[in-house]
């Protein structure tokens, strides 16, 4: 585990998604961090995102591959000149392949402080049965 | 090096070559300034959050992007016209297995100088959606008066 008390947290350049098909909007496509936990349960998703509302996040699973769309509007106000900029804003986009039946209408969302956080409920058949053996 | 990290700064596009050039001017009459306090450092180096700063006629507005942050969990600090940013973030683990960790936590901490006197008790901070906005309103004094010829 890491250790939040020694550790300093340093700026990273955004990834920039190489996209496979030109966007509709021009601008930059960046790759979300994300942290993915696999209980028996279920598969969670977590994705920074900043700047994405509530509104503005697209999630779409189809044919076990998990598309995770956000897009950033512009938080600067109509008459503000750029003083100086170190870091781009635009959209985000990631995909996934799963490797479990999700119980796709079981699925939650929720969004927070520029957070994601997505839940996917494996279904039953999917979930790991134990087996006892019988002493015979 | 101050000109190899000019041409990594991240960049819009850009409408003429001369706007281009005003803009590297800009850039590099701040980098001599130092974006940190400290002159003439590269400010990818051990910064964190990056910042992006505009104005209007009024104010300055400092945004960072800090998601999964509170906003009462960051300390914002106002002295002269210098701006610092500190705070933590924290992650709770999560029950089960880690597929993959890319999310990070840790403490950060940064000045950043404004190139004019601020009104120090009227700065306004807000967080949403992940992202800080700092408004910092320009010293009534300092700001350029408009002056009006009256025709004779």
């Amino acid at each position: 585990m890491t250790d939040s008390e020694n550790k300093t947290l340093q700026a990273k350049k955004k990834a920039e998604v190489a996209a496979p098909a030109e966007q509709t909007r021009p601008g930059p496509t960046f790759i979300p961090a994300v942290d993915i936990v696999e209980t028996d349960q279920e598969v969670t998703v977590l994705a920074d995102m900043p700047g994405v509302g509530v509104k503005d996040i697209n999630i779409d699973l189809g044919d076990d591959m998990l598309t995770l769309v956000g897009n950033a509007a512009s938080p600067e106000g109509e008459n503000e000149v750029d003083v100086f900029s170190e870091y781009l804003t635009g959209k985000y986009a990631r995909q996934f392949t799963l490797s479990h039946e999700i119980d796709q209408p079981k699925i939650g969302a929720e969004m927070k402080d520029g957070v994601l956080r997505l839940k996917l409920p494996k279904l039953e058949a999917a979930k790991p049965r134990k087996i006892t053996v019988k002493v015979g | 090096m101050i000109l190899r990290r000019v041409i990594n700064w991240p960049t819009r596009d850009w409408r003429s070559p001369f706007e281009k050039l005003e803009r590297i001017q800009r850039e590099m009459d701040w980098l001599s300034e130092g974006l940190t306090g400290r002159p003439s450092t590269e400010p990818s180096v051990g910064v964190f959050p990056l910042v992006n700063v505009t104005e209007d006629k009024d104010n300055y507005y400092v945004r960072a992007e800090l998601p999964g942050i509170k906003a009462d969990k960051v300390d914002i600090s106002v002295t002269g016209n210098s701006l610092s940013i500190a705070g933590e973030r924290k992650i709770t683990p999560e029950n089960g297995d880690y597929h993959r960790r890319e999310r990070e936590e840790g403490k950060f901490s940064r000045m950043i100088s404004l190139p004019m006197q601020i009104d120090q008790s009227k700065v306004e901070a807000q967080a949403s959606d992940g992202i800080l906005t700092v408004v910092l309103p320009k010293s009534e004094t300092k700001k350029p008066r408009q002056i009006t010829v009256k025709a004779s």
